[in-house]
């Protein structure tokens, strides 16, 4: 094949890849932020927890492409581009990093919480003495999760012009190059797995800890 | 001492006491004021809470965990270490060997140990005890309740101890109140308590050894 054809595939899956990462990055980082807080305040609120945990499951179980189609026509968060794509890849993370962080936090044992409590803990300091730091594993087990996934789901933003890796497999799949489609694919599967890798390690860490 | 059946409201009234449960009849005092105009948390760090889970922080260390209330007070990190170890020599678990060690390394006995050092750590004016030595074996039970005499001594903090073992209450007790469906049924002193008449104290007097029902063959006699 050409030479000149190879080398600028090299340079779309280099920036591809960049944009990938970064598209992954603030979704995510952005889900964990919302799902954290919503989960502590889920644990402090059953009411909260319901309807957050609704919400998180009902947004799990429309297709990508749908909740693509849902949110263009919005105003002013609506349009084409990466802020729609990042706005549902949030919706998407949420869901494991909200229930995760609500059973973490449940699953302290009751005579610790009740202890710590009785010691004249606020609840500040109960959740960040006690609760944060024992719910960590299971916390960071659902990040873990929601990255894998928003990895992979990602590719399909490409579809409304958000960019990232699926740019190179919806072009390959367009004009039935398979070399495209792997060269978009493959990147993004080694990036889910050392995502994964990298949480695993980050998780073993915490747990040894105690 | 506290002593009822299951269900009686033992455990209730000692929750009350710190106020990990509210109520709405009725009046507690803690030092001359009504508990309720009292702020809880600052209640909390001068009552000494022990339980028979003991409930230590799985990830902190012996010494972190007893330091707890110094901790939350804000003691000066010397004083709050010098009185770990004063606490740990106290419960006879030696400062060098335990401070660095956590509560999963421990066993049962020792764990409550710790407990009732973390409770006496901030010098509560007043400690709760929740059945602590309940899921102990009767050696170990025995230990804590010689040890829980010595600290009596030495601390003479009022203590208020909550027990469905009449042989404990009358070793440990200087008052026995008797709850029964959440009523106090009866208030003694351990030789009061000894003849006493009302039913459940008469229960509970017919468990000890030698009265009431025997077992098995009785000796000829």
């Amino acid at each position: 094949m050409d030479r000149l054809v190879l080398e600028t595939l090299a340079r779309d899956v280099a920036s591809l890849t960049l944009q990938h990462i970064w598209i992954v990055f603030v979704a995510a980082a952005s889900a964990t932020v919302l799902g954290v807080s919503l989960g502590i305040a889920g644990t402090r609120s059953p009411s909260v927890r319901r309807y957050s945990i609704g919400f998180a499951n009902i947004t799990q179980t429309i297709p990508s492409l749908a909740m693509f189609g849902f949110l263009i026509p919005i105003p002013l968060i609506g349009g084409i581009g990466p802020r729609v794509a990042i706005l549902s890849l949030i919706l998407y993370a949420l869901l494991p990093i909200l229930r995760n962080t609500i059973t973490g936090i449940l699953s302290v044992e009751p005579a610790v919480r009740e202890s710590a409590v009785a010691m004249g803990m606020t609840d500040r300091q109960l959740l960040r003495y006690v609760e944060l730091p024992l719910a960590a594993p299971t916390i960071l087990a659902g990040i873990r999760t929601a990255i894998v996934a928003t990895i992979g789901t990602a590719t399909i933003a490409a579809a409304i012009g958000a960019g990232g890796l699926g740019v190179l497999i919806f072009r390959g799949l367009a004009s039935v190059d398979t070399l495209q489609i792997l060269a978009g694919a493959i990147p993004a599967a080694l990036l889910a797995l050392l995502a994964d890798g990298g949480m695993a390690l980050l998780e073993r860490r915490l747990r040894v800890e105690r | 001492m506290l002593l009822g059946r299951s269900g009686s409201g033992k455990t209730t009234a000692l929750r009350l006491v710190n106020r990990l449960l509210e109520y709405d009849s009725g009046e507690i005092l803690f030092e001359d004021n009504d508990l309720r105009s009292l702020d809880p948390i600052a209640l909390r760090r001068r009552i000494g809470y022990v339980i028979q889970e003991v409930g230590l922080l799985p990830h902190w260390t012996i010494a972190q965990n007893v330091a707890l209330v110094p901790m939350l007070q804000r003691w000066p990190r010397e004083k709050a270490e010098e009185r770990v170890r004063e606490l740990l020599e106290q419960v006879a678990l030696p400062p060098e060997e335990f401070e660095g060690r956590y509560p999963r390394e421990l066993s049962g006995g020792q764990r409550q140990r710790i407990g009732v050092a973390r409770a006496l750590a901030g010098n509560p004016s007043l400690l709760l005890f929740d059945e602590p030595f309940g899921a102990l074996d009767p050696v170990t039970r025995r230990d804590m309740q010689r040890q829980f005499l010595r600290l009596r001594e030495q601390y003479r903090t009022p203590a208020v101890f909550v027990t469905h073992d009449v042989a404990e209450a009358m070793a440990l007790g200087t008052r026995i109140g008797v709850l029964d469906g959440g009523r106090l049924e009866l208030i003694a002193s351990p030789e009061e308590f000894r003849d006493a008449s009302t039913p459940v104290a008469r229960a509970f007097l017919d468990t000890l050894p030698g009265r009431g029902v025997r077992m098995g063959r009785s000796a000829p006699n």
